[in-house]
């Protein structure tokens, strides 16, 4: 079973990704901001990181740099998951080294779709 | 006795009228299973031109069996399900073939065909691995013809706008950057990948194959509904349209294999179908 830490400040959307990915039978971890989630990361590294933009404390793209920059060898992949759904915001991401990118609103079959493009569904 | 219910909403009579429409028009038969979808699937149509129930529709229809309501009912219930490299794998085998069929004929365009393309995301996910090959190798273009029965699904294909979760079926990221622009909160294919499909009506079972031999000819999930004689004279046409050797690539859920002779397990490419040597049956135009 592979594990998908969702990093969300809201709840709501923690628990919708997590009813999500249970049916596609992940292991599902959470995280509120990107300091936990990079806590989360460097103690035992999930498989993929569903990230959200916007968070207090460290944002997304301060998490997705931390994480390139340290030392943890087998990198989870990176989906973003963000309600930024502007071609400059979806670009940024994709050069920071994000491997996939969700719009929100988002489904379960847009998450299990760009699950299985980044190669964890 | 029981006491009169109230008026239902669908005959068993309008759902086998509206049925045979379909099915005399495209081929399409409504499976026992999916049947319950038509009074779904019609409700839009209903509503926009002012009827209450499938009986009052059939009443309609009786009428004027080929105005615009029998079309406005033809193309709702056509199952248009697809999405950006649909069985991914199988896209990256067209490439592969299609670079092998080059390799032996280099200097001759290659013709592809997408039929039963829906609003378009086959032939345009097959257009953008090829504008990445002739990039990176240098591969030339290949000509891409897609086509469908429906014209409403062909004006949307062709105008390649897509909602926020379409262009997410499928589709990477780094692609949808490359070949879409985000123009009010939908996502639309760029010109230069557009004019590398041409989409044009055209119906399986009652016109002749497109002019000339494709070397590829994908339909995939058309011929999953169509009666076995149906499909049996589609194959004909397919067949017709695809050069010796070239390949037919079908659904995940379809094959040749007891339904014609016309096409054979590819030796070379996996789930894929080559034409025969022999002589090609000549392609029924109509079927009823
Ligand atoms: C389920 S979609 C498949 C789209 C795409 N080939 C794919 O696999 O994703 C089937 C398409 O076939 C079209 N179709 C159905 N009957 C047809 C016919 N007789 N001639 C041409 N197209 C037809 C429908 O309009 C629909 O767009």
């Amino acid at each position: 079973m592979k594990t998908c830490l969702v990093v969300d400040d809201s709840k709501v959307i923690r628990k919708v990704a997590r009813h999500i990915l249970e049916t596609l039978n992940f292991t599902v971890r959470e995280a509120g901001d990107g300091r936990e989630a990079l806590d989360a990361c460097l103690t035992d590294s999930p498989d993929v990181v569903l990230l959200d933009w916007n968070m207090p404390v460290m944002s997304g793209m301060d998490f997705l740099r931390a994480l390139k920059e340290s030392g943890i060898s087998e990198k989870p992949k990176v989906v973003f998951c963000t309600t930024e759904n502007g071609m400059a915001y979806i670009r940024a991401a994709i050069e920071a080294g994000a491997d996939e990118y969700v719009m929100k609103p988002f489904d379960r079959e847009t998450l299990q779709s760009k699950l299985q493009i980044v190669g964890v569904a | 006795m029981m006491p009169p219910g109230p008026p239902t909403f669908a005959s068993a009579g309008a759902t086998n009228v509206i049925g045979a429409l379909l099915e005399q028009r495209t081929g399409q038969q409504i499976a026992a299973n999916r049947a319950w979808r038509v009074e779904t699937a019609l409700k839009p149509v209903l509503r926009d031109h002012g009827l209450e129930t499938l009986d009052q529709l059939v009443g309609r229809l009786a009428g004027e069996r080929n105005g615009p309501l029998a079309d406005a009912v033809v193309n709702a219930l056509l199952n248009q399900e697809t999405s950006f490299f649909r069985d991914a794998g199988v896209i990256e085998t067209v490439v592969e073939a299609a670079r092998a069929l080059q390799a032996e004929t280099p200097g001759r365009r290659l013709r592809i065909w997408s039929a039963g393309c829906s609003v378009g995301q086959e032939p345009y996910s097959l257009a953008m691995l090829f504008e990445e090959l002739a990039v990176s190798r240098g591969f030339a273009m290949p000509e891409i013809v897609a086509t469908d029965v429906c014209p409403s699904a062909l004006a949307r294909a062709r105008a390649g706008r897509y909602s926020q979760f379409e262009i997410q079926r499928g589709l990477p990221v780094r692609r949808m950057v490359t070949w879409f622009d985000s123009i009010d909160g939908e996502w639309v294919v760029r010109p230069e990948l557009a004019r590398r499909v041409q989409f044009r009506c055209h119906n399986l079972t009652r016109d002749p194959a497109p002019i000339g031999k494709f070397d590829i000819v994908l339909c995939r999930n058309v011929l999953l509904y169509f009666a076995s004689a149906v499909r049996r004279s589609v194959f004909d046409t397919l067949r017709s349209a695809t050069r010796e050797g070239g390949l037919l690539v079908l659904g995940a859920g379809e094959t040749v294999i007891g339904q014609t002779d016309a096409f054979r397990p590819s030796e070379r490419f996996r789930g894929f179908y080559q034409a025969d040597g022999g002589q090609p049956a000549p392609a029924r135009v109509s079927v009823r």
